[in-house]
């Protein structure tokens, strides 16, 4: 295997507050390859957000990345200075949000704020520019974009904002875009519509993406590989489809099994009683463990990552293929 | 139990900008000032049977919470009118009010819709105490028994609602529809803000409060399956207008309309089969601005199948079996 | 009934500001001299056979004819200015607190009385009160003092007119935004009558922004009637506010008997910025946005 574009390794982030150390991140370990989208899959709460701006170095006090190590390409980006980081931000990695409102400045038009965005990493000529930019908003599906670039993010649909700040995060042509909860915002049809985009650009571009949602079945049409995260920890990951098909972390199966579409019309659904656990107040062993119906002594220590071939999962009693949920 | 128990007849509503005088001179001096009228909802009709659940589904902008709104009796309708069980659930007038305690709402945002400063018990209690359906000595005993219904503690009652998750909110916000003794819940998105592993519990909760009390139910949301897991009839809404309407399993199993198909169509399904080319059908275009929606059928614009007689006339609803759709090329 | 658990964090949070709490003790052991002035002040003011015209006008530190000692010296009447500082507190303090309150009342009713109405009515109160902020308090104050003489319910009505446009601002920002929350849509849909709505759930909901404007505006409310006194159009002779104080002495600063004004000076400043510190606290906390 060649070496991954972006390699995650225990990597830790810590929030100071008042009820004591919050870790939302809490020992994260996961490879991209390139031309390769990896799912990251949690509820809210789950670290997997600060995952996201954890490698992009934009935490901010009292949060802080406290260890583990994030390499591009080899290089480690934690602890690399201000200047040094935003060089390869919005360069090689580029965010999008799930609210486009993040992304975009309301009192400037769009072709402005692309054009900073694009000076900000390169020379181009002012028409040079302008080309590229409504070069790329075209790619993403904007239609007559020479013109759209002088109009205002509020004079674009929700779903063409989104395409907005998708195309702003392309402009640099990144080796990764993180793409945070990206459609969650939008209604079925115009998610359907960006989904398809998304899908063609990675295919075409090759670029490597991370796309964080809490939504099993947009990312199972997306992702090939797919990281369940759950209190801070990934619980279970691997090829998407495997993982989807016979999950072995119990909180994995427990959500797919949650699933309306997977059962009867007006049967009672599988329910995972209680709630997520506070960050400040982890169990010491397993985080899931008191929302597990296979909890036993066992699950009072902290399970270590199985690897079984291109799969790891963390959970002392994995569920066993032909095993009903 | 068939009758007809909830009846909107041609409901409609438009809002008009109201305009500060300020706006008014900046229109006057050419500013980009909004006058147009919206019509959020355009000539409903439709009827609810007691112990029915009917989900209502759309796209945002598409008018499903006002509809539910004027539904519920917490608005007016600028034409037509909403009976239970024959009776105009609203009174007349410029500033009307509701006139009736049988039909309660759960709201979507539980962390929105518990008044922060109450207590979970004065939550619940205020309501049935304030239309004497329970004296306030009572209250406290009425109080546990719906907490301990939708899967509370009822010790939980002296707490505030800061101190619970969105999950257990939106079940003391259900205890609060449901100790008013509505015949009718409207929940407008109630799962939509909760996390997915705290959705099928409030979705197994609807189920068995069904079960237990036979409650009849307006559901709005945007969750196709949530709706056709829940629901017996489905009502699928674009730009105002009902679109198509009928049992769940033909809805689902047989769109006759092209909007239902696209959107059934968008939905993304759980891919688990190695291999499978996941194939978007996205639909074709944005939703309208319901400032000008198209003339015709709302939906020709985006529409694969439209032809000339779409885009002038308004296609009615025509039944079929168990489904009616308002498309000019539904099959009969 | 146990204190409720947010109201506990609430002191946590407030404790964790050294200055704030600093400002918290400064302001109560001021508002507690002025409140036992009576019990525990050197002299009584108020009694002028305890005054000696040969105690006049003596400097910090004078042992005079009643054997106590001056600690902050005596003015022009020899009345021990420590003891006048104590009972011009009491007059000071409790007109700041009156026109608050008034203020704060109808300010409330009428800036929740519009959000909750909307309409006309909205626009009605919320022109006139537009109109009102418009001009400047002090110049308002000043006005209405000349127009209705001196005298503490002309005074108090002076500022709660000067003053209640601000809470009727704030109280319509406040309401206006509760007003579209879903409890609101839920407490009508019940339904619910106006009443309930208003003053069950509208009312508490707008007071944390209400509160923070009413120490600002007590102090305010404080160095207005100071102004005003010490312009002479506030309070008459008889009660002898801080402003009065003030103005006082002010002919004998440059005659280097400094203590008669600057003294009553430093206590209304002390006064005024310890509400403003704690008022700012209370804000900061209150303001969801600067939350965790």
């Amino acid at each position: 295997m060649t070496a991954p574009l972006l390699a995650v390794e225990g990597l830790t982030t810590e929030f100071a507050t008042k009820a004591g150390i919050l870790r939302a991140v809490n020992g994260v370990s996961f490879e991209v390859a390139r031309g390769e989208v990896m799912g990251l899959v949690g509820e809210s709460g789950s670290g997997k957000t600060v995952t996201g701006f954890s490698i992009l170095g934009l935490i901010d006090p009292p949060g802080r990345v406290t260890g583990g190590s994030v390499r591009l390409d080899g290089q480690e980006l934690v602890g690399l200075p201000g200047g040094a980081m935003r060089a390869i931000r919005g360069k090689r990695i580029a965010m999008v949000f799930q609210d486009p409102a993040m992304t975009l400045n309301p009192v400037l038009s769009i072709g402005t704020q692309m054009g900073l965005a694009i000076r900000a990493h390169a020379n181009m000529s002012e028409a040079k520019a302008r080309q590229h930019m409504a070069a790329v908003l075209t790619r993403v599906g904007i239609p007559d974009a020479a013109r759209r670039l002088d109009a205002f993010p509020h004079q674009f649909s929700g779903g063409m904002r989104q395409r907005v700040a998708i195309a702003m995060a392309l402009l640099h042509a990144p080796d990764l875009i993180i793409a945070d909860e990206p459609t969650t915002a939008l209604d079925v049809s115009i998610q359907a519509q960006i989904l398809a985009e998304v899908k063609s650009l990675v295919a075409e571009t090759g670029m490597a993406m991370i796309w964080i949602s809490h939504d099993l079945a947009t990312v199972s049409s997306l992702a090939h590989r797919i990281a369940v995260m759950y209190a801070g920890r990934i619980v279970e990951q691997g090829p998407a489809v495997a993982v989807l098909r016979q999950p072995r972390h119990r909180y994995t199966s427990g959500l797919l099994a949650s699933l309306p579409s997977r059962a009867q019309p007006g049967a009672e659904l599988v329910q995972i009683p209680g709630a997520p656990p506070s960050l400040t107040a982890l169990p010491p062993g397993c985080a899931f463990a008191p929302r597990c119906p296979r909890a036993d002594r066992a699950c009072e220590t902290l399970p270590a990552m199985t690897r079984e071939g291109q799969r790891v999962h963390a959970c002392h009693h994995p569920v066993e293929a032909g095993e009903a949920a | 139990m068939s009758a007809t128990f909830l009846e909107l007849s041609a409901v409609s509503k438009r809002f008009s900008p109201r305009l500060s005088l300020g706006e008014r001179i900046a229109a006057a001096l050419g500013g980009d000032v909004e006058t147009r009228t919206v019509h959020a909802v355009d000539g409903v009709s439709l009827t609810i049977k007691a112990g029915e659940a009917l989900g209502l589904v759309g796209e945002s902008g598409c008018g499903k919470t006002t509809l539910g709104r004027i539904a519920a009796g917490s608005m007016a309708p600028s034409e037509g009118i909403v009976r239970l069980d024959g009776v105009p659930v609203i009174g007349p007038g410029p500033h009307p009010r509701k006139l009736t305690t049988r039909i309660q709402t759960v709201f979507q945002d539980p962390f929105a819709s518990l008044d922060p400063r109450m207590r979970i018990g004065d939550i619940i209690a205020e309501g049935p105490i304030a239309h004497g359906l329970v004296s306030k000595d009572a209250a406290a005993a009425l109080v546990g028994e719906w907490l301990g219904r939708v899967g509370l503690d009822p010790s939980f009652a002296s707490r505030y609602p800061h101190m619970f998750s969105g999950g257990q909110r939106q079940r003391v916000a259900i205890a609060r529809a449901l100790a008013m003794k509505p015949d009718i819940l409207v929940c407008d998105e109630p799962v939509a803000s909760l996390d997915v592993s705290i959705q099928a519990q409030i979705v197994n909760l609807f189920l068995q409060l069904r079960r237990e009390l036979g409650l009849t139910m307006l559901f709005i949301s945007h969750d196709l399956g949530v709706v056709r897991h829940i629901c017996d009839r489905v009502a699928i809404m674009y730009l105002g207008r009902i679109v198509e309407i009928g049992a769940a399993e033909a809805i689902y199993g047989d769109p006759r309309h092209p909007y239902t198909r696209a959107l059934l169509d968008s939905v993304p399904k759980l891919v688990i089969e190695d291999g499978t080319n996941v194939v978007f059908k996205p639909i074709q275009g944005e939703l309208p601005s319901p400032l000008s929606p198209p003339r015709g059928c709302h939906f020709h614009p985006r529409c694969p199948i439209a032809m000339d007689r779409c885009r002038g006339e308004i296609p009615a609803l025509k039944a079929s079996g168990t489904q009616s759709a308002a498309c000019h090329l539904a099959p009969t | 009934m146990t204190l409720p658990p947010a109201l506990v964090a609430f002191w946590d949070d407030f404790r964790a500001n050294r200055v704030a709490l600093g400002a918290l003790i400064l302001g109560a052991v001021i508002i507690a001299g002025a409140v036992l002035a009576p019990v525990i002040a050197p002299q009584n003011t108020y009694d002028i056979a305890s005054l000696n015209l040969m105690d006049a006008r003596r400097p910090p530190g004078f042992v005079g004819s009643s054997g106590y000692v001056h600690y902050l010296g005596t003015d022009a009447q020899g009345r021990d200015v420590l003891s006048a500082i104590m009972f011009g507190l009491r007059i000071s303090i409790q007109m700041g607190l009156m026109a608050g309150a008034i203020a704060l009342t109808l300010g409330a009713t009428l800036g929740v009385a519009a959000a909750y109405f909307g309409g006309r009515t909205e626009m009605l109160i919320m022109r006139i009160i537009d109109l009102q902020l418009s001009f400047p308090a002090i110049l308002l104050a000043l006005v209405l003092s000349a127009l209705l003489g001196q005298g503490k319910t002309q005074l108090v009505t002076a500022l709660v007119t000067a003053q209640y446009a601000y809470f009727a601002r704030t109280a319509h920002g406040a309401a206006s935004a509760e007003r579209n929350k879903d409890y609101i849509e839920a407490a009508l849909s019940t339904p619910l009558g106006p009443g309930s709505v208003v003053f069950r759930h509208l009312l508490p909901n707008c007071l944390p922004p209400l509160i923070v404007v009413a120490t600002v505006q007590i102090a305010n409310a404080i160095s207005l009637e100071a102004t005003l006194s010490f312009l002479g159009v506030g309070l008459p002779v008889t009660e002898p506010s801080l402003g009065m104080l003030i103005a006082n002495g002010f002919q004998y600063m440059m005659s280097g008997r400094y203590w008669i004004s600057i003294y009553p000076g430093i206590a209304l400043i002390a006064l005024i910025i310890s509400i403003n510190l704690v008022g700012d606290q209370v804000r900061d906390q209150l303001n969801p946005r600067l939350k965790r």
